[in-house]
Parts: C-alpha cells; sequence; structure tokens
C-alpha cells in the first residue's frame, strides 16, 4: 500500500526527568519535542499540515497554533494508549501517500512523573480507560484498577501453559537495563541491576514485582513522516517505511472473555506489516518492542512471530534480546529503563539506529528494524522500517 | 453475607442499563449470565447483540455458579486509593461452566492457595443496601 513511498525525516526528544519534572505542560513539552524534530529535519512548522497528537494534548487545532502549522488539513487522534504512536506512523504513512498531507508531525509524551501519575489516576475517570463503562462496573468494583494488574493477569497464564518463569522475567528487566547503561539520555544510566536485584524487588501485583514495570517519567518525543519524494530536498537521510499495520485483540473492551486469551491486536497486525514489507521478522536487525511490563516483550515476540507462541521466555534467556545476541531489543533501555513517553521513544530510537547515530549501543550495520506498540487492553501496532 | 460495619468505600458498579440488571439478580442471590435464544450461547459482559448470530434476542439464564480459577493476580502494592488497606487480595478470572468468564475474587482463599483449574463456587458479598458482588468460595465437590 505505501511500502518504501512513506519514511520518517525528522525525529526530536526532550530530556527524561524523574524529579523534579518537566516544568512544562503536557502541550509545552510535547511542542519542545516537535521543534527538535522540526530543527532535525530542516522544516518549518508552517510547512507541517498533518497531526496526530496523543489525547493528552486535546484536539490537533490547539497543537496547530500554537506550533505555528497554517496550513492544517488532517489531523486525527488515535485511542489506543500505548499503541498510538506507531499506529499513528501507520496512519501518517497513508496520509502522506494518499496526499492527505504532505508533512505530519506524531508528537508524544506527558509528565508522567511530576503529573497525575498513571498508578494513581488510571482507574478515577470511567472515559479514559480501558474498558470504560465495563472496567467500572466488573473490574473495578473487585479491585482490579490499573494496567499492572490486567497484563499480570495474561503473564499469569501465560506462565501456567508455557512454563515461562520469573527468570524470564526478569531477562527482559536486565537486558532493559543492560541497554541503558550504554545511553546517557536513560532514567536507568548508571543504574545496574542484577537478577538478585530483580528478585528482591518488591511484589506489586504477581507475578509483577517493582522491576517489572516501567519507569514513569517526564519527557517527549516527537517525529515527522513524508514521502519519499519530499524527503530528497530535505536535512537527513530519509528512515523507510516498509510495512506498519494496526490492530485490536478481541474483544478489545474487555480483558476476560477472550477465546484466545494470548491474542492481541499485534497478532494480526504484525502479519500484515511484514507481508508489506516483503520481509520476515528474521530479518530484523533489531526490535523496539513496547514495553510496559517484563512480559509484555515476551508476548509480542512471540505474537509479532519472532518466535512461536510458548517460546518467547526461552528467546529472552541468555542475553537472547541484548545487544550482540539474537534479536537485540529496546537499545535505547525502553519503557522499563530509558523513560516511559508512551512508546514515540521507541520509534525515536528505531530511526537513530538506521541512521547508525545510536553511539556506544549502535547495532553493527543496521539496516531494517521493527518497532511496536502496545497499548490499553492489547491494542497492537507494528512497523518496519529501513535504512 | 455482609461486610462489617465500616463505611464501604470501595468503586460500586453503576445500576444502569444491562451491567444494572446483572447486578439486580445478584442482589437476589442469583448469578444470571445473558444467553442468546438464537443460538444458545452465553455472553458476559452483557451486550445488546449476540457477537455469533447477531441475534438481539435473549434472556438471563442461570448460572450453575460452578467454575474454575482461569487466572489471578496477587495485588501487593495498591494502586487506587480505595484498595490501599484491602492489600493483599487477589483479583481472580473465573471460567464458568457456562463458558463465560468474569473478574471477580474467592473469598475464603490466600492468594497462595489459588492455582489456576482450581474448582470454585458463587457466593454473594452485600456491600451496601442496593449493590452486592459475586464472589466465590472454593468449591467442596
Amino acid at each position: 500500500m505505501f511500502k518504501d513511498k512513506a519514511c520518517i525525516v525528522g525525529v526530536g526528544e526532550t530530556p527524561f526527568c524523574r524529579k523534579p519534572g518537566s516544568g512544562l505542560s503536557e502541550m509545552g513539552i510535547q511542542l519542545k519535542a516537535s521543534l527538535s524534530a522540526l530543527e532535525d529535519a530542516g522544516l518549518k512548522a508552517a510547512q507541517i499540515d498533518g497531526i496526530l497528537p496523543f489525547p493528552n494534548v486535546g484536539k490537533a487545532e490547539a497543537f496547530a497554533a500554537s506550533l505555528g502549522c497554517e496550513n492544517l488539513r488532517f489531523a486525527a487522534t488515535l485511542h489506543m494508549g500505548g499503541a498510538a504512536p506507531v499506529g499513528s506512523l501507520r496512519m501518517a504513512a497513508m496520509a502522506v501517500t494518499s496526499g492527505a498531507a504532505d508533512y505530519v508531525m506524531v508528537p508524544g509524551g506527558w509528565n508522567g512523573y511530576s503529573g497525575a501519575r498513571v498508578r494513581e489516576t488510571a482507574a478515577n475517570d470511567v472515559n479514559s480507560i480501558p474498558g470504560g463503562e465495563i472496567a467500572r462496573d466488573f473490574y473495578l468494583p473487585f479491585g482490579l484498577t490499573a494496567p499492572p494488574q490486567w497484563y499480570a493477569l495474561m503473564a499469569r497464564r501465560h506462565m501456567h501453559e508455557y512454563g515461562t518463569t520469573e527468570e524470564q522475567l526478569g531477562a527482559v528487566a536486565l537486558a532493559m537495563r543492560k541497554h541503558a547503561q550504554l545511553n546517557p539520555a536513560a532514567v536507568m544510566h548508571g543504574k545496574p541491576l542484577t537478577m538478585a536485584d530483580y528478585l528482591a524487588s518488591p511484589m506489586i501485583s504477581s507475578p509483577y514485582r517493582l522491576l517489572d514495570c516501567c519507569v514513569e517519567t517526564d519527557g517527549a518525543a516527537a517525529f515527522i513522516v513524508t514521502t519519499v519524494e519530499r524527503a530528497r530536498d530535505l536535512r537527513r537521510k530519509p528512515v523507510y517505511v516498509m510495512g506498519a499495520a494496526a490492530g485490536q485483540p478481541y474483544p478489545a473492551d474487555e480483558i476476560t472473555n477472550r477465546a484466545d486469551f494470548h491474542r492481541t491486536g499485534l497478532t494480526n497486525a504484525a502479519p500484515e506489516a511484514f507481508r508489506m514489507a516483503g520481509v520476515t521478522p528474521a530479518d530484523a536487525d533489531f526490535a523496539q518492542i513496547y514495553d510496559c511490563f517484563t512480559f509484555e516483550v515476551i508476548q509480542q515476540l512471540e505474537e509479532a512471530g519472532f518466535c512461536k507462541r510458548g517460546e518467547g521466555g526461552a528467546f529472552v534467556e541468555h542475553g537472547g534480546i541484548e545487544l550482540g545476541g539474537r534479536l537485540p531489543v529496546n537499545t535505547h533501555g525502553g519503557l522499563l529503563s530509558q523513560a516511559h513517553v508512551l512508546g514515540i521513544s521507541h520509534v525515536v530510537e528505531a530511526v537513530r539506529q538506521l541512521r547508525g547515530e545510536a553511539g556506544a549501543r549502535q547495532v553493527a550495520d543496521a539496516e531494517i528494524g521493527v518497532v511496536t506498540g502496545w497499548g490499553d487492553f492489547g491494542d497492537g501496532s507494528i512497523a518496519v522500517l529501513r535504512r | 453475607m455482609s461486610e462489617n460495619a465500616m463505611p464501604y468505600d470501595k468503586p460500586l458498579p453503576s445500576l444502569t442499563g444491562l451491567h444494572g440488571e446483572f447486578y439486580a439478580w445478584c442482589r437476589d442471590r442469583e448469578l444470571r449470565f445473558q444467553r442468546c435464544t438464537g443460538c444458545g450461547r452465553y455472553r458476559h459482559v452483557p451486550r445488546d447483540i449476540c457477537a455469533h448470530c447477531s441475534s438481539m434476542e435473549w434472556e438471563w439464564a442461570r448460572s450453575s455458579g460452578r467454575g474454575t480459577v482461569f487466572t489471578w493476580t496477587e495485588v501487593v502494592r495498591a494502586l487506587h486509593p480505595a484498595f490501599a488497606a484491602a492489600t493483599p487480595y487477589a483479583p481472580v478470572v473465573v471460567e464458568m461452566e457456562e463458558g463465560v468468564r468474569l473478574l471477580s475474587r474467592v473469598v475464603d482463599c490466600a492468594a497462595g492457595e489459588l492455582a489456576i483449574g482450581m474448582p470454585v463456587e458463587v457466593d454473594f458479598l452485600e456491600v451496601g443496601d442496593a449493590v452486592t458482588l459475586p464472589v466465590f468460595r472454593r468449591s467442596v465437590l
């Protein structure tokens, strides 16, 4: 559909912090990241005519007014939680290749640490939580109130069916933390982690311990998508979108009654994206996998086809997803150890790897990379990118 | 059974629409699920239409009340202020004999004793004048 016709031409990020906070509003911090992406691309704000903002900045109109996009003609917001940035990448590729827009800005971020923290507020607004009235009436009264609890139900069942172990969950945490030691921008830079540390960390919602959970962070990132033709006039070498797709679990609004309990949005989206790209998971030189919690990495590696279902635990063990392993995953440290800015930093890191700009954590000669998003009760998105 | 005399401060379900009808049956100490009168399938959570055969005709059919533990999590750190004093507790997904699953709690069993496949049967917990929650106990069978 848009294979190799759309590309990412600019990326930007703010610093990530866990105290004292960004000092900016959630709109402000995303505008700051967007300015950085414009500078990277060599574009002016007035050239941006498409915006796909995360819901927390409100409507795209306000974002366009602040940034100075005088010719906004394409705007939409995906309600897919952490799957939105990669879903928006796909939508941006559709927009620029169809002619609906020339340059699409995708911003994302929040004051995830200093602002209203997810762990305290997720269940307070029925309209903001996945499932909405279903969650209010059938989950909250029983104390199922927040993401680590939802996904712990999935992890427990997977451990039961496939023998996935706590140490395998820990291997994901360790890999992300190891990569963060190579990334000065990561909030966990300078804080290495051992399996003993992992196993000693306090339980949050079993089997999830504290160190199975991502780090709530203030920060934002942004990227710009245009056509390959327009990219020729820009500052940077483009990163091509080979394929992208998004999908939903069934039912997407209810977590317990899935005939196939392990099927997520990615289960259908990944084959579609790889088919469009004309490559297989084995062709990827690295993957940036949305790692809100450790098990979600294992699950997405399986559902994306990097290994068979049930083999994800073995896949991540013994350095399998570390730099130098069979598939380096989350080379920036991921949500678990770099920063949780709603998954958009996974796109930025993929672009940096494919540009050869990843410094000490560079995957040698990286040519093809995969990035995923995961949100709500298992919404999925995926993009296959190449240099 | 009912909770102690302390005011109940945890989130309560709304009692409107089909969700309210489900809880109205619970208040009568009956666990009922929608059953499609077109294809006979049970469904939960309540919905207007059968996703299998598209029939909009259905009835509230009484459940056997028996099921097995499908999965669970032990919440050690509360992530909602109303549950801060309730930890540790374990939300459990129960798979019913009718094939539907629901999120609940096993009230007579510590999390460490829970096991996938464990048989359970429904009981009812009054949490206010208007609301009774379906909960579970270990099955003696």
